[in-house]
């Protein structure tokens, strides 16, 4: 009896080991993701979700990284912070991520930056506010174009427009709220007054008496910053008041839905965004286009929905990793995060990435274009 | 503040005033024959809007927007029966933790359906850049489509409870339950028929407002909320007294704009309707006598 159960007992560890080798060599890289799929920035983390499951399918039918498949983890947080930092304890510590997509807004990434920095794991945020990247964290990176980049280039249109003194709303979330906060920095450089500036519930639904307000001002334009359904509710309520100063809008207008949603009131809106939009009207030329017509079409004919600037920003979040990962001594956090900062030259959706020591933003000025909406498209303006 | 901005101001009040007012019908008249504050009103407001966008992309508007009402009617007619009937001898609290789980369920559901995208129905008349000049104020045709409607509702209403038979069959309900039965009224259908009537005026509201204020499946909640605020304003069962409040509330959220930071609108009406119930619990138009004898 016993000589059969030692049998049995050593046949079991010599089986466990084995399977357990086994599964060494095919262990798949975990790469987690916290995304806002649900709830208010759903507009958001909808389509980045569909985007990296997308990417991550044709990333591992392409051989993985060094032939290893990469298994994506997302996460729901549904734009609330809480969720976001236990999510984030959960993929580092239980799931040993090597590292961290998203999270979508602003507001979230900023509540886990402090966390990554201390687990050394890498996040790369898909969320635009200056303050993810300034000062720089050294785990921390992010792929959609600084907001101060975005507030400059409206301001200089603006400039060429021989506009000086305007109106500014903006959500009260922490896009918003970081968006207003450019706006009123670099307003004085630019000579352009700020007559008036007040943040709205992300879920407002009529803003004709802000806007109201604001007319008063005898303003010359009207910016809004957010990324809420109010970017198609201003416009239409600037019309129905008969305001016919231009509207600026920030990076978040780059979704065809908010178009669509504000009908002929979009027409003539200017704002600054990447070049996924108008991937078509790019020159050949241009270092960009060849990833963003692929990335639209295969996004486009897989989803049946318009590819949008903010899946755009995942694309890239997923193939920096990816590629760092490629380069990087071994699959470490600490060895990725180094990858990832000496990567130059990459061409993603939203412009061609510099990482530095510096920089964690990687992108320049000159990753952003101003669009406006003609006949309820996006064109280069 | 010039006369034109004091109106713009007004209307814009009576805008957003219409919008609560809807909602908070809906709870008054389920309130009344039930006693159920039903959470679950804003979601009716979201599904209205949501169908009727979806069948207007087959069928003109006016159709879209009937067969809009009628569906959420009878979603509204089956909550009744699969949830509410059964669960009759659950308390107050009991009833609004059901109707919340109910919002949330309806949601999910309008999610999966919808999806995440936001959804506007076309200008009833006009289009999104139309605008109408009234003394100096100018205002959406939209507007007017809403407000006028909204009035419509509340005189049919109106006439409905006090001239026709079903009408009162469901106030006698609300007075009396047992004694209504014992008139051989059959209360179980007016409660559906409440229920039924709530979610279809609920869905006519959000057909009106979609052009305006855009659907998103998650709209409900806030929606909910306000709403239930002017309801409780008001004074609980009294759809006409829901109306006024709403109005009210409308006006006072859009003048606290002109002359404070747009972020304190929400503060300003919360602390007018602290003021009320403390120094009016039964709400600006109801009688105490009434609310001292309902459970809530």
């Amino acid at each position: 009896m016993k000589r059969i159960l030692l049998t049995l007992l050593t046949f079991t560890l010599i089986m466990s080991t084995a399977f357990a080798n086994g599964q060494g060599e095919e262990e798949t890289v975990k790469i987690g993701a916290i995304l806002a799929v649900t709830g208010g920035a759903s507009f958001l983390g909808a389509p980045e979700s569909k985007t990296i499951e997308m990417l991550a399918e044709q990333i591992n039918a392409d051989g993985g990284i060094n032939g290893r498949q990469i298994e994506l983890i997302i996460k729901d947080s549904a734009a609330n912070p809480e969720k976001a930092i236990s999510f984030a304890k959960q993929l580092i510590e239980e799931d040993k991520v090597i590292a961290i997509i998203g999270p979508s807004t602003s507001g979230e990434t900023m509540q886990i930056k402090d966390l990554c920095e201390s687990y050394k794991t890498p996040l790369v945020s898909c969320a635009a506010a200056e303050d993810i990247v300034n000062p720089v964290a050294s785990y921390v990176f992010k792929t959609p174009q600084k907001d101060s980049y975005v507030a400059e280039l409206i301001f200089q249109t603006m400039n060429s427009m021989g506009i000086t003194k305007i109106g500014v709303v903006a959500a009260n979330s922490g896009f918003g709220n970081a968006g207003k906060g450019q706006l009123e920095k670099y307003a004085p450089q630019y000579g352009i007054e700020i007559a008036l500036a007040e943040t709205y519930d992300r879920a407002a639904t009529d803003l004709t008496a802000l806007l109201t307000k604001i007319n008063a001002e005898d303003v010359q334009a009207v910016v809004n910053w957010s990324i809420v359904p109010a970017q198609s509710i201003v416009p239409k309520n600037m019309k129905q008041l008969g305001m016919d100063v231009p509207l600026f809008q920030s990076h978040g207008f780059g979704n065809i839905q908010y178009v669509i949603a504000a009908g002929e009131a979009a027409n003539g809106i200017i704002f600054p965004a990447g070049r996924l939009l108008v991937a078509d009207e790019l020159p050949d030329s241009n270092p960009q286009k060849a990833t963003l017509v692929a990335y639209k079409n295969a996004y486009e004919s897989r989803y049946n929905e318009p590819a949008s600037t903010f899946g755009g920003h995942a694309y890239d979040a997923l193939s920096i990793i990816v590629e760092a990962a490629k380069k990087a001594d071994s699959l470490s956090r600490e060895d990725l995060r180094n990858a990832i900062e000496s990567l130059t030259g990459f061409p993603g959706t939203g412009g061609v990435f510099n990482y530095s020591k510096d920089d964690h933003n990687g992108l320049g000025m000159d990753s952003l274009a101003i669009l406006t909406v003609k006949d309820g498209a996006f064109a280069l303006y | 503040m010039t006369s034109e901005q004091i109106l713009q101001y007004i209307f814009s009040g009576i805008t957003v005033g219409s919008i609560y007012a809807l909602v908070a019908i809906g709870y008054n008249i389920i309130y009344n024959t039930t006693g159920i504050i039903n959470l679950a009103q804003g979601e009716f407001v979201m599904l209205g809007g949501m169908i009727a966008y979806s069948l207007s992309q087959i069928m003109s508007l006016v159709p879209a927007v009937v067969l809009a009402v009628l569906i959420t009617g009878a979603v509204g007619s089956l909550i009744e029966i699969v949830f509410i009937r059964r669960m009759k001898k659950s308390s107050v609290l009991g009833m609004i933790v059901i109707t919340i789980g109910i919002s949330i369920i309806i949601r999910e559901i309008a999610l999966l359906i919808w999806d995440e995208q936001i959804r506007a129905l076309r200008f009833f008349t006009g289009n999104e850049i139309s605008s109408i000049d009234i003394l100096g104020a100018r205002i959406s045709p939209q507007v007017l489509w809403i407000v006028g409607v909204t009035a419509l509702i509340v005189m049919a209403l109106y006439l409905f409870f006090r001239f026709t038979l079903t009408g009162q069959a469901m106030r006698a309900c609300s007075s009396n339950t047992r004694a209504a039965k014992l008139c051989g009224i059959r209360t179980s259908r007016m409660v559906n028929l409440s229920f039924m009537l709530a979610a279809g005026i609920g869905a006519l509201g959000g057909c009106l407002v979609s052009p305006l204020t855009q659907t998103h499946y998650s709209m409900g909640s806030e929606l909910a909320i306000k709403g239930f605020i002017v309801a409780i304003l008001g004074g609980l069962g009294n759809p006409m007294a829901a109306v006024a409040a709403g109005l009210l509330l409308g006006l006072i959220e859009s003048f606290s704009i002109s002359f404070l930071p747009m972020v304190y609108k929400d503060v300003i009406s919360i602390l007018i309707l602290l003021v009320i119930l403390v120094l009016k619990p039964s709400g600006l138009f109801g009688s105490r006598q009434t609310s001292s004898l309902k459970d809530f």
